[in-house]
């Protein structure tokens, strides 16, 4: 009981370790449905990212160069993604099951074409693996995206595809280009988040690594009211819950049984439909999310 | 006349599923294979033979129920994706049932079991629904967190209070040998049992709910128009509750087939994720009840045929499935495609040799009809 107590440091630690997948995710799920455009697709966005960003790190022996290359495959599916939400109008969130399915499909097919395997790629060794930077790197965007929104005109716009995309329309800003943009960022920092995974917490990509990260993102996103500050503070509060569940696998606090941790897991998603539900606070959405925009 | 008007809404689908499939077995050639070596492999490895056939039913059976699930639902004008974690929920309940009450009746015992699983996945389905109609909490993001505490809930109920003690599986016991429903020998061991005709049988009922009488009236009114069926006195939020329930009790019914039909317990995670599938299968079948069969075998088929891929090629696995389930809902979801080929209709029915008169109105038909449904 008490070396669990003096290991809260660790646990901290481990908290922003395991959050930083979640921030970068959440947050690109957050620009995407202020936009107006529905994200259920992070979780394939992520898994897309992540292989981008071990696959790059491996043929050219550098992280940086892994962390751009998540971001490229990110934005590549962001940008499939739209295509298909922004231009066709096709249901968002049908589509976005559909992009979540084919990042489950496409990222092992092209393992086992690389690599010849299609469970996981090959692991990378220490050198060309991040250490701490993607935990910095994800707050400074969360700082970027919180002031972004808040403070500059184009900012602003996002905000209004997403309330009133008429009035953007109608003040001369071309709505659709705002969501484009906003997507195709919300692909990126997706993709970081997926690299998060591959290239810092593990040290290979596997298959269906993201297991639920991109969901449980959404579910901060929700959480935190479609607001940057408060998302990232239920991005923190959900990675501590993983923290101690990790920690917790087999531990035996009282009885004879280890504490079932199913129940620590099901937490992020229990308190998301409460918020949803106004019972604990209140939570809307953006009013014309995943209203496809039509120009007069 | 007639037969032109309704040829599209016919054909559309089947083109969006043949460029789909295309789509994805061209992808194949990526890996250095043969797409017609593979489209051979899928077609052989779902109707080569009595057993592989059988397996395309087995994995059709589930499909039918969670397509009739998500299709239910979205009659009503909601969007339950939240199958995958009630046909969970079923098929625990299930399996409770069979292991603490093992003997109930020979006779009395399937028909016990199908009670318990569909109201197991009925009341996962209910709380989304009490919440959408009530609350106003948007159903898709809670059948998304449903789906993911039934995976941490039905994972502990079988590791801490029904575990099967003999299999370092996560797994329940086996249930009581009078809940076991046969297969046909004609499958060659393939596991096709009742279930697949019971998942027929739901097919009718929803068709029978939705079109003949007052209720399906009812939900179906609450999902062309809410603001319509409250004026004419209907309870729109009870009519969704309704559509929930149900629609989790169809995909309840999965269990039925995996339990009584085939593995006798619970096992974690048996479903390869049926319950996304079923949003495929609805969304093919334009939500039509005795559509959906055919679209279930499709997928079915696309599964089964998939899964000999690991073996019978060099650089494609099974996960083809995944890309080739992905590409046929986008193509069949993508309505703007038709809208332009409509525009496209438009402007060659002004040129002289295009009858004018049909082709306006199939351009027409096109564009407007796809925009009510999905």
């Amino acid at each position: 009981m008490m070396e669990f107590f003096a290991s809260g440091m660790q646990i901290f630690e481990s908290t922003l370790r395991v959050s930083t997948p979640l921030l970068f995710a959440a947050l690109g799920g957050l620009l995407s449905e202020r936009a107006g455009v529905v994200n259920i697709a992070l979780e394939g966005l992520m898994l897309a990212g992540g292989f981008g960003a071990a696959a790059v790190a491996l043929s050219t022996h550098s992280p940086v160069a892994g962390a751009f290359g998540a971001i490229f495959c990110g934005a590549f599916f962001a940008f499939l993604y739209g295509i298909f939400v922004i231009e066709l109008k096709a249901d968002q969130i049908v589509a976005g099951t559909a992009f979540n399915l084919l990042a489950a499909g496409i990222t092992p097919f092209l393992m086992k074409v690389l690599y010849d395997s299609s469970t996981s790629t090959p692991s990378l060794p220490l050198a060309l693996r991040f250490q701490q930077a993607p935990i910095w790197a994800s707050w400074m965007c969360l700082a970027l995206v919180w002031a972004w929104l808040k403070f500059t005109p184009s900012g602003l716009w996002v905000r209004i595809a997403g309330e009133h995309p008429e009035a953007l329309d109608s003040a001369g800003i071309r709505v659709k280009r705002v969501r484009w943009v906003s997507v195709i960022l919300s692909g990126c920092l997706a993709g970081l988040g997926g690299a998060s995974l591959s290239i810092f917490l593990a040290s290979s990509f596997s298959r269906n690594m993201t297991a639920g990260r991109g969901f449980m993102a959404l579910a901060a996103l929700i959480f935190g009211k479609w607001k940057p500050i408060p998302t990232a503070v239920a991005c923190l509060l959900f990675g501590f819950f993983d923290a101690m569940q990790i920690r917790l696998q087999g531990v035996v606090l009282w009885g004879s049984d280890p504490v079932p941790v199913q129940f620590i897991q099901i937490l992020p998603y229990l308190v998301t439909i409460l918020v949803l539900a106004g019972v604990v606070g209140q939570s809307r959405a953006p009013r014309s999310l995943g209203i496809p925009f039509q120009a007069k | 006349m007639r037969l032109i008007e309704k040829l599209p809404q016919v054909f559309k689908p089947i083109i969006s599923v043949l460029v789909g499939l295309s789509l994805g077995l061209l992808v194949t050639k990526i890996a250095g294979e043969d797409p017609w070596n593979v489209l051979g492999i899928l077609v052989r490895g779902a109707f080569g033979s009595r057993y592989d056939f059988g397996m395309t039913l087995f994995y059709t059976t589930p499909l039918i129920f969670t397509g009739l699930s998500v299709a239910f639902a979205f009659h009503s004008g909601l969007f339950n994706i939240g199958a995958e974690g009630q046909l969970a929920m079923g098929a625990l309940a299930l399996a409770a049932a069979g292991i603490q009450f093992p003997n109930v009746p020979a006779f009395l015992a399937p028909v016990f079991g199908i009670l318990v699983a569909v109201l197991g996945g009925g009341i996962w389905g209910a709380i989304p629904g009490w919440l959408r109609a009530r609350r106003g909490s948007h159903e898709v993001i809670n059948t998304i967190m449903m789906n993911f505490i039934a995976a941490g809930l039905s994972s502990w109920v079988t590791l801490y209070l029904l575990r099967n003690p003999h299999s370092q599986n996560p797994e329940t016991d086996s249930v009581g040998a009078h809940y076991l429903i046969r297969q046909f020998s004609f499958f060659d061991g393939a596991p096709v049992s009742m279930a697949f005709f019971l998942a027929l049988f739901a097919v009718f009922v929803v068709w029978f709910i939705l079109w003949k009488t007052v209720l399906g009236f009812e939900i179906r009114a609450v999902g062309q128009s809410e603001s319509a069926a409250r004026s004419a006195g209907i309870d729109a939020a009870k009519m969704r509750m309704i559509a929930m329930a149900i629609s989790g009790g169809l995909a309840g019914m999965v269990g039925v087939g995996e339990i009584m039909g085939n593995a006798e317990r619970f096992r974690v995670g048996f479903s390869p994720g049926y319950g996304f599938t079923g949003i495929a299968v609805a969304l093919l079948a334009r939500n039509r009840p005795f559509a959906i069969i055919a679209s279930a075998l499709l997928f079915g088929a696309l599964h089964k045929g998939a899964s000999d891929l690991d073996l019978e090629t060099e650089n494609v696995t099974r996960d083809l499935a995944l890309i080739l389930q992905a590409l046929v809902i986008l193509c069949v979801s993508a309505e703007g495609v038709w809208e332009v080929l409509g525009d496209r209709l438009k402007i060659l029915s002004k040129k002289k040799w295009f009858n004018p008169a049909v082709s306006v109105e199939v351009s027409e038909d096109q564009a407007s009809g796809l925009k009510t449904k999905v």
